[in-house]
C-alpha cells in the first residue's frame, strides 16, 4: 500500500523531481526578460495555488449575489425572517436579553422561550460581524450583514474544502474541491445572499469539524482534536444537523475498529473530541442534557465506551504474556461490557432517562415513517423524498463523478479516504430520503468528485508528459533500459496520446458544462427570494409580485399593535418579523396541537371556526391565494395538509370529507364540505366576480386551472379587510362577537362563547 | 363587547407608550350613547300615532321631562323624522308609541334604522296594542320578543283580571308577577298590581338577553275576545310576557310592552281591585312600575363602569410589562354605578377576577373597600404564556362588565435559579475533588518518573 502511495506521489506535478526540468525549460524560454522576477517552481506553484484559491473565494461569494442583483438586498423565504428578527433583537438588546428572551408575540397564547429553543450560532455570528464592522466604523445595517452572511461563509467553506481535499488526497484535489463546492447548486440553494438560514453557516461548520477531525486522526494530535471539538461546538450552536456529525464520527470510528485500523491517533482524536465536544455542546440551551440523554446521541457515547474497552484490552494484552489467558480475559471483558451496555441502554430507555428518537430522526431511517405517523413533518416540502431530477439538478456532472471518486478512494485507502467515503455514502442516503439533506451531501460529493477529476486529469497529463518525455528521450537517444522498455510498451499503444488528449478535452468540456449549468441554476432557480415572486409576462417582460410585503406592511400599519393574526404556520415568521403582529402558530412547529387547532379552524365550517378563533382571540385571518396569478404554492394546495394535521389531533376532521372519490378538487364537483369550509370561503370570497383569464368564465382559478365550484361565497363571521393587488394575500377581520341577526348585531341571540 | 375598544385605546395610549410589551386591551362596556359625563342634555324622540296621546299619557311624559330629558314629539306620519343627521345620532333614546302605524314618517324610518340605533347603544321603549302593525312586530321580534300573531287577540285572564265596571271583560289584566330585581325596580316594593290591556308576546327561547319583567298568570291566554275560541290558544300561561326588557350586548336597553294603555294617565290614576281579592288599591302600580322601569331603561340605574385596572408585583407600585412565573401580584379595579346624577361606588361581594390563558388558571373573588375599589392578590401560576386579567361580571339588571387586560408571563431567566442548592453539595464536592485529584495526578505522572 505504502509503496503504491509513494509511486503515485511520484507522479505529482508539483513534485519538483518530475516536473522541474520541463517546466524550467518552458519558463526559461518564455521569460528571458523577466529573469530577475523568476520564481522557483515550488513558489510558482504556491503562487498559482493561492491565486486560484483567491479567485475561487471571490467566485463563491459573487455567484451568490444574483439574488441581490435580480431583486434587492432582502431576507428570503420563511425561516430566515425569524433568524433576522432574533438577530435584530440580539443587536438591539444584547446577549443577556437574547439568551433569556421570552417571545409573547408568537404561539399566542402560549408564547415561546426563544432563547432556549433556537440554535444561536447564526445570530451570534452575524451580530459579531456586525459589531466588528461597527467597531471598524463601517456604518452597515444589520440587514446587509444578515443578507451577506451566507455567501461569506460559503467562501470560507471553499477554503475548508481545499484543506480537506489536501488532507485526504492532495492539493490538486483540494483545489478542484474548492472550485466545485464554490458553485455547486446543491449548496448554493441554501447560501445565496439573503438566505439567512442556519445551514448557511452550518455547512461551513460541518465541513470544518470533519476536516479538523480527520486532521486529528491523521496526526494523532491533541490540539487538532481539541480544535475539532470547538468546531463541533460551533456546529451545535448553529444547526440541528450536528446530529449527523455526532453519529457519523462514531460510525467512522467503529468502522476503523472493525477493519483493524485502530490506532492511538484515533483513540486520542475521538476521546478528546467526544468528551470536550459533549461538554461544549451541552452549553447550548436547546441541546442541554439531550446530548447525554436522547437516543440520537447514544451511539457516540457507546462508541466512546467501546473505545475505552478496546484501549483497556490492548493494555491488558500488552501486560499478559499468554495468548490463551488473554483470550479468556477478552471473552469475559467483551461479554460483560456488551451486557452492561445493553442493560444500561434498556434501563435508561425504560425509565425514560434516555429519550426515544425524535420523529425527524425516525423518518430519516425509515422514509415512510413520517408519512404514516407525523403529517406535520411530511407536509414540509423540503422533507419530501428526493426526486432523481433534483439530484441531477443539484449535482450535475458530480453525480457520475461521485462513483468514480469512490473508486479512486478505495484504490488508495487511508484513514482520511475512509472517512470521506463514509461521509459520502451516508449523506447520499440521507439526501435520497429528504430533499433538504442534499445540502449535507454536497460537500462530500464535491470532495469525492474532486478526487476523481483531479486523479483523472493528473493521470492523463502525466501520460501526456511522460509520452513527450519518452518521445524526446528517444530522439536524444539517451534513455535507460527501463525507459526504453516503457517506451516500447507505449509504442504498442499508438493512440494513447491522442486518447489522452481527447479524454482531457472531454473532461474540460464536462467541467465547463458544469460551470454553465451551475451559473444558470443559480441565476434562474435559486436566487428567488420567494417572498417576492417573479413571472414572465406575455411579451417576455418580467412581472414582479410583491404581494407578501404589501400585506405584511398593511398589517403593520393598519391593525392594532396587539392584534392576533391567524394563518397557516408557513407565514408565521414573516408576519411577526415584517408585520410585527402576534401570530397563533409559526414555522417553529413545536406544538402540534396548536397547529392542529388552526388546521381544524381552517377546515371547519365558518361558525365552528368562529368559536375556535374566539377561543384563541384571533382578530385577523390571513390566507395566501394563487388563483389570480397562478401561484401554485398557496393555501388551497396546502389545504389537505391542514386537514390531515387537524384530523391527526381532532378526529372530527376527516380527510375523505374533502375529497371526491379520492380526488382533491375545487370546482363544481368538489365535496360539499370542501366548498363551505373556512379556507375555501376565505380564498374564493368575491373570486366568482373576477375574470382572471381571457376566454374563461369568471371565477377561473389559474393555479388549478378550473372554474371554482362555489362562486357565491358569503361570509357571516368575518369580513374582508385587505386583499393585495394580485390577490396573493388576503386578510380578513374577525367580527366582534356581537353578530348574527339580520339587522341587529347587539341583539343577536348567539351565545357569547 | 368591543364597543368600547376605541375609548379604551385612547385611555391606554399613555401606558402603551410606557410599556411596549404590555399589550393593553381593556374592553370597557360603556354604551356609546349614554354619556355619564354629560347626562343633562339627553334627548328622546317620541313617535306617536294619535295627537291626543300627548295629553292622555302626560304623566309619563312629564315625569321624563322633570327628570331632565328633552322630549321631541313627532307624529308617525311626520316626514321629517330622522334619527341621525350627517352620521350622528340626534337622539339618545327612542320611544315608539305608534302601535298601528305601518310606516314611520312615510317610510323615512325603517326597521334597519331602528335596529342600527339600538346597535349603536341607544335605548328604545316600544309599546304595542292589539292590532299592532307589522313594523312594531318586526322591531320586537328583532329584539327577541314575538307578539301574538293574531292581530285581534289580546291577553285574557279569568283569574287575575281587574274588577271593572264592565262585567265579563277580563282583558284588563291586573298583574303582580314582577321579576324580582332591586336594580330594575328600585328598592321599594311595588305593592299594587299593574294594569295591562293589550297583546301578549313570547320570548324567543334562543335569546338570553330578553327578560320577562311582567308576566301573565298561569291562567292567562291570548285570544280574540270577540270570537269563539275554536282551537287552543298558542300563547298561554306564564309563557306570556306582558312587559319585557332587553339588555343588548352593548348595554343598549329596550323595553317591550304589549300595551300602550298601561302608560296612560287613566291607568296611572285608576284604582285597582284584583279579582278574587277584596282589597282595593287606591292607585294602580302602573306609575311606580313604569317610572322605575324607565329609570332602568334610560340608564339611571344599574349602569356600571370599571376603571383603573391596576396590577403590580407585591410591594411595588409600577405596573410591570411582564411577570415571571410564581411572582406575587396585586390586582385592583374600581367599579362604580351611575346613580342618575353621579358615579357612586358599587358594592358587591361577588366580583371575580380570572387569570386566564385559554382557561382560567386563577379565579379569585375580589374584596372591596366600599369605596368602589376591588382588590386581591395572588401568585402567578407556574405556567408561562400570554395571560389575561379577566373580569366578567354579569348580574341581572346590571350592565355587563367584560374587561380583559393582557399580560405575558415569562419563565425564569437562566441566572434567576438558585445558584447553589444544598442538596447538590455532594456533587459539587465530587466534581471539585475529581478536578483536584486529576491535577495532582497529572503532576505526579508527568514529573515523578
Amino acid at each position: 500500500m505504502a509503496n503504491k502511495v509513494e509511486a503515485m506521489a511520484g507522479t505529482k506535478p508539483q513534485d519538483p523531481k518530475s516536473s522541474d526540468p520541463s517546466l524550467f525549460d518552458d519558463i526559461s524560454s518564455f521569460n528571458f526578460s523577466l529573469k530577475s522576477l523568476k520564481l522557483k517552481t515550488k513558489q510558482q506553484e504556491f503562487l498559482i495555488r493561492v491565486t486560484i484559491l483567491c479567485l475561487v473565494y471571490v467566485l463563491a461569494f459573487s455567484t451568490r449575489l444574483f439574488s441581490v442583483l435580480r431583486y434587492e438586498s432582502m431576507i428570503h423565504e420563511f425561516d430566515p425572517y425569524f433568524n433576522y428578527r432574533t438577530t435584530l433583537y440580539l443587536t438591539e438588546k444584547g446577549f443577556y436579553e437574547f439568551w433569556n428572551w421570552f417571545d409573547s408575540e408568537s404561539w399566542y397564547p402560549l408564547g415561546r422561550i426563544i432563547g432556549g429553543t433556537l440554535y444561536p450560532g447564526l445570530m451570534v455570528t452575524a451580530a459579531l460581524i456586525y459589531w466588528g464592522l461597527r467597531f471598524l466604523r463601517f456604518a452597515v445595517h444589520i440587514r446587509e450583514v444578515c443578507v451577506l452572511t451566507a455567501p461569506f461563509f460559503a467562501s470560507n467553506t471553499t477554503i475548508v474544502a481545499y484543506f480537506f481535499g489536501k488532507e485526504v488526497w492532495d492539493t490538486g484535489a483540494g483545489l478542484v474541491a474548492a472550485a466545485f463546492i464554490a458553485i455547486c447548486p446543491g449548496y448554493i440553494s441554501r447560501s445565496v445572499a439573503g438566505s439567512y438560514d442556519n445551514e448557511g453557516v452550518a455547512i461551513f461548520a460541518l465541513l470544518f469539524t470533519f476536516y479538523l477531525f480527520v486532521k486529528a486522526v491523521n496526526t494523532g494530535s491533541l490540539s487538532w482534536a481539541l480544535a475539532s471539538a470547538f468546531g463541533y461546538f460551533y456546529m451545535v450552536s448553529a444547526w440541528g444537523g450536528y446530529v449527523f456529525i455526532i453519529n457519523l464520527i462514531p460510525l467512522y470510528v467503529l468502522v476503523l475498529l472493525v477493519t483493524g485500523r485502530y490506532s492511538m491517533r484515533l483513540y486520542i482524536a475521538y476521546s478528546c473530541m467526544y468528551v470536550v465536544g459533549m461538554l461544549l455542546a451541552m452549553q447550548i440551551r436547546f441541546v442541554g442534557f439531550q446530548h447525554v440523554q436522547s437516543g440520537e446521541h447514544m451511539a457516540a457515547m457507546g462508541v466512546f465506551f467501546l473505545l475505552q474497552v478496546f484501549y483497556f484490552l490492548n493494555w491488558v494484552k500488552h501486560l499478559l504474556s499468554g495468548t490463551k489467558l488473554f483470550e479468556t480475559f477478552l471473552r469475559i471483558t467483551v461479554t460483560s461490557a456488551i451486557s452492561v451496555g445493553i442493560l444500561a441502554l434498556g434501563v435508561g430507555s425504560a425509565s425514560g432517562y434516555i429519550s426515544p428518537w425524535t420523529g425527524r430522526f425516525y423518518s430519516l431511517l425509515d422514509p415512510t415513517y413520517a408519512k404514516d405517523h407525523i403529517p406535520i413533518i411530511a407536509s414540509v416540502s423540503e422533507h419530501q423524498p428526493t426526486a432523481w431530477s433534483s439530484f441531477m439538478f443539484d449535482f450535475h456532472i458530480l453525480l457520475f463523478l461521485f462513483p468514480a471518486g469512490l473508486y479512486f478512494c478505495f484504490k488508495r485507502l487511508s484513514d482520511g479516504t475512509i472517512f470521506i467515503v463514509m461521509y459520502g455514502l451516508t449523506s447520499m442516503y440521507f439526501a435520497g430520503v429528504m430533499v433538504r439533506l442534499i445540502l449535507v451531501a454536497t460537500p462530500a460529493v464535491c470532495l469525492i468528485s474532486a478526487i476523481a477529476v483531479s486523479a483523472t486529469i493528473k493521470n492523463l497529463t502525466s501520460l501526456l508528459r511522460s509520452k513527450s518525455k519518452v518521445h524526446s528521450g528517444s530522439v536524444k537517444g539517451s534513455t535507460s533500459g527501463k525507459a526504453s522498455s516503457k517506451a516500447s510498451v507505449d509504442q504498442t499503444l499508438p493512440f494513447q496520446r491522442n486518447a489522452a488528449i481527447a479524454l482531457l478535452l472531454g473532461a474540460f468540456y464536462l467541467l465547463s458544462r458544469y460551470v454553465i449549468h451551475c451559473t444558470w441554476v443559480t441565476s434562474e432557480a435559486y436566487s428567488s427570494p420567494s417572498i417576492v415572486l417573479a413571472a414572465r409576462g406575455a411579451h417576455g417582460n418580467r412581472i414582479i409580485f410583491d404581494d407578501y410585503r404589501e400585506a405584511y406592511y398593511w398589517l403593520r400599519q393598519n391593525t392594532p399593535p396587539d392584534a392576533k393574526v391567524m394563518s397557516w404556520w408557513d407565514y408565521g415568521y414573516q408576519i411577526t418579523a415584517m408585520g410585527n403582529r402576534t401570530v397563533i402558530v409559526d414555522n417553529n412547529t413545536w406544538n402540534n396541537t396548536h397547529i392542529a387547532t388552526v388546521g381544524r379552524a381552517m377546515s371547519s365550517y365558518e361558525d365552528e371556526a368562529y368559536e375556535i378563533m374566539q377561543s384563541l382571540d384571533v382578530d385577523y385571518v390571513l390566507v395566501v391565494f394563487g388563483g389570480v396569478t397562478g401561484y401554485s404554492s398557496d393555501d388551497i394546495n396546502k389545504f389537505l395538509w391542514m386537514v390531515r394535521i387537524g384530523g391527526g389531533v381532532f378526529p372530527i376532521i376527516k380527510e375523505p370529507d374533502y375529497l371526491v372519490n379520492g380526488e382533491y378538487r375545487v370546482d363544481k364537483g368538489a365535496a360539499p364540505k370542501m366548498l363551505n369550509c373556512l379556507m375555501y370561503k376565505l380564498c374564493y370570497y368575491r373570486f366568482g366576480e373576477l375574470r382572471t383569464e381571457y376566454g374563461k368564465p369568471p371565477g377561473y382559478d389559474r393555479a388549478r386551472g378550473v372554474e371554482i365550484g362555489n362562486k357565491d361565497v358569503k361570509l357571516e363571521y368575518l369580513e374582508e379587510a385587505f386583499t393585495t393587488s394580485n390577490w396573493i394575500v388576503r386578510i380578513y377581520k374577525v367580527k366582534p362577537p356581537i353578530i348574527g341577526g339580520e339587522f341587529s348585531n347587539s341583539l343577536s341571540f348567539l351565545p357569547l362563547d | 363587547m368591543r364597543m368600547g375598544f376605541k375609548k379604551t385605546l385612547t385611555m391606554a395610549k399613555l401606558s402603551l407608550s410606557l410599556f411596549y410589551f404590555t399589550v393593553f386591551s381593556l374592553l370597557l362596556s360603556l354604551s356609546t350613547s349614554f354619556d355619564p359625563e354629560n347626562p343633562s342634555v339627553r334627548r328622546i324622540l317620541v313617535i306617536f300615532d294619535d295627537a291626543s296621546l300627548k295629553s292622555s299619557h302626560s304623566i309619563f311624559f312629564n315625569s321624563l321631562q322633570s327628570r331632565g330629558y328633552n322630549l321631541d314629539f313627532k307624529l308617525s306620519d311626520d316626514r321629517n323624522i330622522a334619527l341621525q343627521r350627517y352620521g350622528r345620532y340626534l337622539y339618545d333614546s327612542l320611544i315608539l308609541f305608534s302601535p298601528s302605524a305601518d310606516s314611520i314618517g312615510d317610510g323615512s324610518l325603517k326597521l334597519k334604522d331602528v335596529m342600527d340605533f339600538v346597535d349603536s347603544g341607544h335605548d328604545l321603549i316600544l309599546a304595542a296594542n292589539a292590532n299592532a302593525s307589522d313594523f312594531v312586530r318586526n322591531v320586537a321580534s328583532e329584539c327577541g320578543a314575538d307578539f301574538e300573531d293574531d292581530t285581534a287577540a289580546v291577553v285574557i285572564d279569568h283569574t287575575s283580571y281587574s274588577v271593572s265596571e264592565i262585567d265579563g271583560d277580563h282583558s284588563l289584566i291586573a298583574s303582580d308577577t314582577f321579576i324580582k330585581s332591586d336594580v330594575i325596580f328600585g328598592r321599594e316594593n311595588i305593592e299594587a298590581p299593574v294594569l295591562f290591556r293589550g297583546i301578549g308576546h313570547s320570548v324567543n327561547a334562543a335569546s338570553s338577553l330578553v327578560l320577562k319583567v311582567l308576566s301573565a298568570s298561569p291562567a292567562a291566554y291570548s285570544a280574540n275576545p270577540n270570537s269563539k275560541l275554536s282551537k287552543p290558544p298558542v300563547l298561554t300561561g306564564t309563557s306570556i310576557s306582558l312587559v319585557s326588557v332587553v339588555q343588548a350586548r352593548n348595554n343598549a336597553r329596550v323595553l317591550i310592552s304589549g300595551s300602550l294603555d298601561m302608560f296612560s294617565d287613566r291607568f296611572f290614576r285608576s284604582s285597582v281591585e284584583k279579582a278574587g281579592s277584596t282589597y282595593k288599591y287606591k292607585k294602580s302600580g302602573n306609575e311606580q312600575f313604569l317610572m322605575e322601569l324607565s329609570k332602568w331603561i334610560l340608564h339611571e340605574r344599574g349602569h356600571l363602569k370599571a376603571v383603573n385596572i391596576r396590577h403590580h408585583r407585591l410591594g411595588e407600585t409600577n405596573e410591570p410589562s411582564i411577570y415571571r412565573i410564581n411572582d406575587d401580584l396585586e390586582f385592583s379595579v374600581e367599579i362604580y354605578e351611575w346613580s342618575g346624577t353621579r358615579w357612586e361606588p358599587y358594592v358587591a361581594d361577588d366580583v371575580q377576577v380570572q387569570f386566564y390563558m385559554m382557561s382560567p388558571y386563577v379565579l379569585k373573588t375580589l374584596s372591596n373597600d366600599k369605596k368602589g375599589l376591588y382588590y386581591t392578590s395572588f401568585k402567578v401560576p407556574d405556567v408561562y404564556g400570554v395571560f389575561q386579567f379577566k373580569v366578567e361580571y354579569q348580574r341581572l339588571g346590571y350592565t355587563s362588565l367584560s374587561l380583559s387586560k393582557q399580560i405575558p408571563v415569562r419563565p425564569f431567566k437562566h441566572d434567576e435559579y438558585e445558584r447553589f442548592i444544598p442538596v447538590a453539595f455532594p456533587y459539587y464536592g465530587g466534581s471539585f475533588s475529581t478536578m483536584a485529584a486529576f491535577f495532582i495526578f497529572s503532576i505526579l505522572y508527568l514529573y515523578h518518573k
